[in-house]
């Protein structure tokens, strides 16, 4: 008796719920990638495929506008920035919660920056929370936290900062900053990144190690109407080609890893391929670093005559089009970007006239380094022709991304490197972060990101200066002052700025949403705006 | 017998702690320090050397691999430089995947190499004993990514017969295991068809043939046992190689085996992982070769008395 009636309550609910299981269908959909995730610790990972997880997955003091760079408070309800740019003061939100059901207080922020400082979570994070009272302690291992985060009561927090850093409310939005519960941390032993507790659009649901990651909606999530979709679920180990050919058979709605160069053309030309393209800028600029210590390279006029010799149109023709030639170091999308630079145009017999002037008018020998992925050997090699066309004969190292990463921050070591496959995509949509570490003198260190080794101390000092500009109101004349360090840096010529990279990933006709949440400047694809047509 | 096992295991071990100190030497001779490839590039020089003392990165090399030998005799991989994972969990998640993958590829390559190395044998120098022979040098010599991806182009997406890629169900392990067995199956038919082809000219095949009996009962009681036993050899060999990871095959089936996570952690000079993944195929091919020399003598008397 009691199993018929089981039964039948059961038969009636099913009945009941049908018509709301039909009206989510489709609201699910399948994001394939060739790598595994390897972490989902917001304070750990920082990689391009990650790190769009993460943002969904956990929330922070600042955010940005789905699809752009302008800055919202999201996890603060108000902040508020002190005149001198050294104490900054903000509300949280009340209510919000963990997705442990625990509600987030002030100190969970500090315990989450602290924890991204500290050397024990061995974190690639750590140097952006720089300006933090108390960090130079912290990260040389001692106890005791930064003691520049106060946290008065349990909404609000309050940063003391030991120098004005305007860049400092872009910080509180990557995903270091992410806030993290404690007890959730200390509980996973050291596989927090396996079990993430975060209070984002998403929770993680399930993780099969190797195969898939099933995210699905967080029904607290402290903002209505977000996220669009109910769940996605992501299959790693996925080859980018059979990712695209799943997609054409409506098994995969985003292949992550974007359009293979042989396939650009096929899906361009098909009938629905106009739409399903989503193709965009990045922060990206890929490069040729020329090592002012290594001998000619020291010469500015050497430094010039390569810059010349470089057939920019050719190598974007190597990346089938899917880049733009780069004139400047920072990219078109960034501020600061300096629309009328004319940069150093292609011009061989002007390259062969500057290399003569310094002395070398038969050429000279040197080294080129590149990672060893394609295209990056490809696109060494045509850079190798364009010099061998002034007489300079480069020797192609094309290794494994950390043994190029060591050569480069070794003094001495490296003449010339092509950053492609590590290439400076920006952390946040700041011009301070195209400066400091890979053209600053702090970065021209043993072990560091300067693989110019370019040091200029009247350009660290307006950097400097640029960057304590942390009024808001003096947005505009900061940026003005960026630009100019970037195109005074570029009459140094510590680089050759080769190509700006465009991202092109294809989607199907069901999915909605405009191209820039399909490759967001600060997310690369954001899960909370996408939707399902 | 128990000797000779003791021996065997004995050397095994040794192998393997060979193996583990090349290894080892070898990855942290690399110019490439792993702690700065964790600290990221906003690092302070300050913040990549405390993490290089977390990890002990700052200790003697042979402090270092003194530590890790001591954890590998308790079972303990150590951890993830990327992920933070414990590498034997990493591993054992992957672990099925792969034997699955393994005994596929093998079951395929045994069953098409004997059946087909046989028939060549028996009708050797006709039209199939050619074909056959063409077909397994085709087979020997085409690229793992092209019969892969060809397979896949035509069962999987003209076809629809099979998933193009993925795990769990029996549908999902055909085209990979057909990739590898089909590669593997040319060297099984050729060794097979010659050893077949020697020892239906030995003397006890004639007289076997001499007192009458069929050529079937030949062939399958007489000549086929005989002609197997380097076969055995070979599997114990093939073993180790498919644990190590077919890293083409997995990579077009989206196959979550373990030379996938050896990749990734190569490109990510994760260490551990790497000497995880290498001391496991290490491993497997010791108790592969190990395994053949037992089965040998049970199958093969001759080996049994000498």
């Amino acid at each position: 008796m009691f199993k018929r009636w089981l039964l039948g309550t059961a038969l009636a609910t099913a009945a009941l719920l049908t018509p709301l299981a039909a009206n989510a269908e489709g609201k699910d959909i399948v994001v394939t990638y060739k790598d595994d995730i390897t972490t989902l610790d917001p304070q750990i990972g920082y990689d391009w495929v990650n790190w769009s997880m993460i943002k969904s997955l956990f929330s922070r003091l600042m955010d940005y506008e789905p699809g752009t760079a302008n800055l919202v408070p999201s996890l603060a309800e108000s902040f508020d920035v002190a005149p001198d740019g050294l104490t900054y003061t903000f509300k949280l939100h009340k209510g919000v919660k963990f997705s442990n059901g625990r509600e987030i207080v002030a100190s969970d922020v500090k315990y989450s920056i602290e924890r991204a400082v500290d050397p024990k979570t061995q974190g690639p994070g750590a140097g952006f929370f720089g300006a933090i009272d108390g960090f130079d302690d912290l990260a040389a291992g001692k106890d005791g936290g930064l003691k520049g985060i106060e946290t008065p009561d349990d909404s609000t927090v309050v940063f003391k900062l030991t120098r004005p850093d305007a860049t400092f409310l872009h910080v509180l939005a990557i995903n270091f900053a992410s806030v993290v519960p404690k007890e959730a941390v200390e509980a996973a032993g050291g596989d927090f990144g396996k079990k993430p507790v975060g209070s984002g659009t998403f929770l993680l649901k399930d993780w099969t190690i190797g195969q898939k990651l099933v995210f699905e909606r967080n029904p607290d999530y402290f903002i209505k109407d977000m996220p669009k979709i109910d769940s996605f679920t992501v299959e790693v180990g996925q080859e980018p080609l059979v990712a695209l050919l799943r997609l054409q058979k409506g098994e995969v709605d985003i292949a992550g890893d974007g359009i293979p160069p042989a396939k650009f053309l096929e899906i361009k030309n098909s009938p629905d391929g106009a739409q399903m393209i989503v193709d965009g800028e990045q922060l990206h600029t890929g490069y040729v670093t020329l090592n002012t210590k290594v001998k000619p390279f020291d010469d500015l006029k050497v430094r010039q005559a390569v810059n010349h010799a470089i057939n920019k149109e050719r190598i974007v023709r190597i990346l089938n089009g899917r880049a733009t030639p780069a004139k400047e170091i920072l990219p078109p999308l960034m501020p600061g970007y300096d629309n009328d630079y004319a940069g150093y145009d292609y011009n061989v017999e002007k390259a062969k006239a500057l290399l003569a002037e310094a002395g070398h008018p038969d050429g000279f020998e040197t080294v080129l380094y590149a990672t060893n992925t394609d295209p990056q050997p490809r696109i060494a090699q045509a850079i190798q022709q364009d010099l061998a066309a002034i007489g300079v004969k480069a020797e192609i190292r094309a290794l494994a991304q950390g043994n190029v990463i060591a050569a480069g921050g070794t003094e001495g070591e490296a003449p010339m490197i092509w950053s492609g496959g590590m290439a400076w995509i920006a952390d946040f949509p700041d011009p301070s972060n195209f400066y400091g570490p890979i053209l600053g003198c702090g970065g021209a260190v043993q072990g560091g990101w300067n693989w110019s080794w370019y040091c200029n101390a009247e350009l660290d000092e307006r950097a400097v200066a640029a960057d304590s500009m942390s009024d808001p109101a003096k947005g505009a004349e900061r940026i003005a002052a960026w630009k100019s360090i970037f195109t005074d840096a570029m009459k140094d010529a510590p680089w050759i700025p080769v190509t700006n990279e465009r991202r092109a990933v294809a989607k199907p006709l069901r999915m909605g949403g405009e191209n820039n949440i399909y490759i967001d400047p600060t997310r690369v694809i954001n899960y909370d705006a996408i939707f399902v047509k | 017998m128990v000797i000779l096992l003791c021996k065997r295991l004995a050397q095994a071990f040794l192998i393997l702690l060979g193996v583990a100190a090349i290894t080892f030497v070898l990855l942290y001779a690399l110019p490439a320090d792993p702690a700065r490839m964790i600290a990221g590039r906003s690092a302070t020089a300050q913040t990549v050397a405390s993490i290089r003392h977390e990890l002990g990165l700052d200790q003697p090399l042979l402090v270092q691999f003194w530590t890790y030998l001591t954890g590998l005799l308790q079972g303990d991989l150590g951890r993830s430089y990327a992920q933070k994972t414990e590498v034997w969990t990493l591993i054992a998640a992957r672990l099925p995947a792969t034997l699955t993958l393994m005994a596929a590829g093998i079951f395929v390559e045994v069953v098409l190499g004997i059946t087909f190395g046989t028939i060549a044998a028996v009708r050797r120098g006709s039209f199939v004993d050619r074909l056959v022979m063409t077909a397994s040098f085709v087979g020997v010599s085409a690229p793992q990514f092209v019969a892969a991806l060809l397979l896949l182009y035509v069962f999987a997406v003209t076809l629809g017969w099979f998933p193009m890629s993925g795990y769990g169900s029996f549908a999902h392990i055909v085209l990979p295991a057909l990739t590898l067995g089909i590669l593997g199956a040319g060297w099984y038919a050729r060794m097979v068809r010659s050893a077949m082809i020697e020892v239906l000219n030995q003397d006890y095949v004639r007289t076997a043939r001499a007192k009458g009996l069929s050529s079937r009962r030949i062939i399958f009681r007489h000549a086929l046992p005989n002609a197997i036993l380097p076969i055995i050899a070979m599997i114990g060999i093939d073993i180790g190689q498919f644990m190590g990871g077919v890293v083409v095959v997995e990579a077009v089936y989206g196959w979550p085996g373990i030379g996938q996570l050896a990749w990734q952690a190569i490109q990510q000079v994760d260490i551990p992982i790497i000497m995880g993944v290498t001391l496991t195929s290490a491993l497997a091919i010791v108790a592969g070769n190990l395994l053949a020399d037992l089965i040998a003598p049970v199958i093969d008397p001759r080996i049994r008395t000498s």
